[in-house]
């Protein structure tokens, strides 16, 4: 039976990484993802999970270990965010490329310099691609659910990918919220045990991570992108069942009072929560307005998002990181692209706020409704505004 | 046991490239490199097996006769059979 | 015409015959992509000899990853994985501990399977040595081989932090004001040995039963080991293919190499060196890399060489 608890949500995820039985978690510290792997070592040490606790000297190894570890055969788990994600960076397309369902908590955080250990998407989206299948969680509910999917997603067969989850630092990491956390029975139920592909023993001896010419590099690359292409087959399958058996519904991209709107923000990870206070006060005033959020980052939702805007006028994409040098923000770019072929595509306007941890507000989102309204008729003249800067 | 095919589009590499044959390497004949080669003479030879022991290319074996020789399938011709061979029973001849 | 060296010379007929007495079956295969006469590829053989069946190499890239490894080939025999380059170490640390975790959660056969890393110089001393630091301090159960060839080989004989004083490399070359690499060659069994793990060795692979004993010693080691094994490059030091072992022996004799080993905080020469060692010049001369040096330079270096040797051998007589 599922309990309903009231917990920090760092703790919830390490308490949802320790009902998936992993057997080797190799972490390094960094904000603000340390409380997951704090949590979990005391997991660990209280002998509540049979696992290898790791404390690597670095993130870089982290990220090596538990490719390692995935490759002896085991369910593997790390955590970290910004620096600790650029430093791993290296070693990200090499475990989608060996096909190595590792599992990764993400506490985002904004990247250096200067250096700056608040909230925004500034690091996940660096490590666009990478070859990961890349899941937002909105609240702490979803942390702990995406968790445990991860792995049920990672493993399957026709998967074979590593997957992280982007969990907004502090503002949702180091909140304390209400959830359901399942218990042991349930989880087993879902998530059977790790059936490895292929691993490192000498009674089967196997070479891993060879080296590739010119001559099939090409074909190799090409497999891996379908490998994430066709992920999202079982990433639907896997959120069905999860429905069935837990009751809550997950989709690539959701719906939030979209009936009839004709203006729609997207946004990602918590800010969404905050989104949808604005979108009820302007329903309530009579402004055909409505969210979409989006959950599944990689392998991106094309077909869902056109039929999400389907009919909309204007659509405003919310980010929350620059790509430097003109493009904006880096969701914004993916969707102008996406929908470029569209023939009665929305106007589509960028805003790019909550950089460094600034906060988002309601009213920010009310403001930027009505500041999109206008794009139907007029084209804004900046392809992205970096929102509430001081000028 | 039947020969992996090698694979050649995109949907025959197998995922994550994994090498399910151990050793398959010899396959490939570095033979080819080779200008010199060398050449045993028996009539000196020790069978201490120290030709063996230092190729690089494990391309020396023992016969039968317990006499030592090189698989010229694989021997790149370096030399260092015939530099280390105590009792000189080795030569490299020029190949071709 | 080269002579029949006299048995007189040899030390013993064990050691004449010693070659029969090791295992047959090769673990790392013919048609593997290495140099004529690279001692690295020797050195690795010899190790995977030693090592027998029971053991999973992680493999640091390099040049023996490349040349081993060509998809959909491989020259290895063990089960072996390659990731990075930095990372040889983090990765078999990774593998170590899903392997024990599994064997005690009874996922696979309940036997001890050694995990070995290894590198070269620059996996080892240069960008690896953070990944090799950690994994060491955190006790697995795990050999770490080094197979030091002194330079970055693959990338095209770069200077690394083990390439010997007055080395000429493509990044230190010697020239009008320049006598080549101008730093000593770190320590890396010392940096090692500072860990307090239980076992830091060297070898040579022209000393194969010294290198095979010590690979064993290691193996049977419960907890992590070291190995910094000399690994001659024909390509990378311009020598003859040829005299990959003999230069392998010139070194020790000269005592710029001495084979020890530091178990548990004791140290022991394995090979003793003559007692009047040979003049460093031997060695010297018989590579390119070395052929620019001045006799003062020479000198200098065999000062240096003597005082190491000295400072080596104070440690061993403590004992």
């Amino acid at each position: 039976m599922s309990k309903r608890i009231g917990m920090e949500v760092a703790i919830a995820a390490a308490e949802a990484v320790a009902l998936c039985r992993i057997d080797v978690a190799a972490v390094y510290p960094i904000t603000p993802s340390t409380h997951i792997a704090e949590h979990l070592s005391d997991i660990v040490s209280n002998g509540e999970l049979d696992a290898e606790f790791m404390t690597v000297e670095s993130e870089h190894s982290a990220m090596s270990a538990i490719i390692g570890a995935s490759t002896a055969g085991a369910r593997a788990f790390t955590a970290t965010g910004s620096q600790g994600l650029m430093y791993m960076h290296e070693m990200l397309p090499v475990a989608s490329a060996m096909r190595l369902p590792v599992v990764m908590a993400i506490g985002n955080r904004a990247v250096s310099g200067p250096l700056n250990i608040l909230n925004d998407h500034g690091d996940i989206m660096m490590e666009r691609d990478a070859g990961w299948i890349s899941l937002f969680a909105q609240n702490g509910q979803e942390v702990i659910d995406m968790i445990i999917q991860a792995f049920k997603i990672a493993e399957h067969r026709d998967v074979m990918l590593p997957v992280n989850v982007s969990i907004d630092g502090f503002i949702l990491t180091h909140m304390v919220e209400a959830m359901e956390m399942p218990d042991q029975e349930e989880v087993d139920r879902f998530l059977p045990p790790f059936k490895p592909f292929e691993t490192l023993h000498p009674d089967q001896p196997v070479s891993m991570g060879a080296f590739a010419g010119n001559d099939i590099y090409t074909e190799i690359s090409k497999s891996k992108d379908m490998a994430l292409v066709n992920s999202k087959k079982t990433i639907l399958q896997v959120w069905k069942e999860w429905k069935k058996q837990f009751g809550r519904s997950y989709e690539p991209i959701e719906s939030y009072k979209t009936d009839n709107a004709e203006i729609l923000i997207l946004t990602m990870g918590s800010m969404s929560e905050t989104a949808e206070i604005a979108i009820d006060s302007l329903r309530a005033k009579g402004m055909p307005v409505g969210l979409l959020k989006l959950k599944l980052w990689r392998p991106f939702p094309y077909d869902e998002l056109k039929k999400a805007v389907k009919g909309v006028k204007v659509l405003a994409v919310i980010d929350r990181a620059i790509s430097y040098g003109g493009s904006g923000g880096p969701v914004c770019g993916e969707i102008r692209s996406a929908l470029y072929d569209e023939r009665n595509r929305p106007a589509i306007v960028n805003y790019i706020i909550g950089l460094g941890g600034r906060d988002v507000t309601p009213e920010d989102f009310m403001m930027i409704a009505k500041a999109a309204s206008q794009a139907e008729k007029k084209a804004p003249k900046d392809r992205y505004v970096i929102y509430g800067v001081r000028e | 046991m039947v020969k992996r095919k090698w694979p050649e589009t995109w949907q025959e590499v197998n995922p994550g490239c994994i090498v399910f044959e151990p050793g398959s390497a010899s396959e490939y004949h570095t033979g080819t490199w080779r200008s010199q080669r060398p050449v045993w003479n028996n009539n000196k030879c020790i069978k201490c097996g120290i030709c063996y022991i230092f190729c690089p290319e494990g391309c020396i074996h023992e016969g039968t006769d317990g006499y030592f020789y090189a698989d010229l399938d694989y021997c790149k011709g370096c030399g260092i059979c015939a530099q280390e061979c105590w009792p000189a029973a080795i030569s490299m001849v020029e190949e071709g | 015409m080269k002579k029949a060296k006299q048995i007189k010379d040899l030390v013993t007929d064990f050691d004449l015959y010693a070659p029969k007495l090791v295992e047959k079956e090769e673990y790392f295969v013919s048609g593997h992509r290495a140099c004529q006469g690279c001692g690295e590829a020797l050195a690795v053989r010899l190790m995977t000899k030693a090592l027998g069946r029971n053991a999973v190499i992680t493999c640091a890239t390099g040049c023996m990853e490349i040349i081993s490894s060509n998809y959909p080939f491989t020259a290895w025999k063990n089960p072996w994985v390659h990731v990075a380059f930095p990372n040889a170490a983090s990765v078999g640390s990774g593998v170590e501990a899903g392997l024990k975790t599994l064997r005690r959660k009874g996922r696979i056969p309940d036997r001890r399977v050694k995990v070995v890393s290894m590198g070269g110089d620059g996996g080892t001393a240069d960008i690896g040595l953070q990944a090799l630091s950690g994994a060491m301090e955190r006790g697995h159960d795990m050999l770490y081989v080094c197979f030091d060839n002194e330079a970055y080989m693959n990338t095209g004989i770069q200077r690394s932090s083990a390439t010997p004083f007055g080395a000429s490399t493509t990044t230190a070359p010697a020239g009008k004001t320049s006598f080549g690499n101008r730093r000593w060659k770190k320590n890396m069994p010392e940096i090692m040995a500072a860990h307090g793990i239980p076992y830091v060795a060297t070898a040579s692979h022209s000393y194969p039963l010294d290198f095979m004993n010590k690979v064993k010693k290691a193996v049977n080691i419960e907890g992590p080991c070291y190995i910094h094994c000399y690994s001659a490059c024909p390509t990378g030091w311009r020598s003859a293919s040829n005299a990959t072992v003999k230069l392998g022996r010139l070194v020790v004799e000269t005592g710029m190499f001495p084979l020890y080993e530091i178990e548990d905080g004791i140290y022991k020469m394995t090979v003793d060196p003559p007692t009047k060692r040979r003049p460093i010049e031997d060695y010297l001369k018989l590579q390119g890399r070395f052929r620019h040096l001045t006799p003062d330079q020479i000198k200098y270096i065999q000062e240096r060489v003597d005082v190491e040797f000295d400072k080596l051998m104070k440690k061993i007589n403590k004992n």
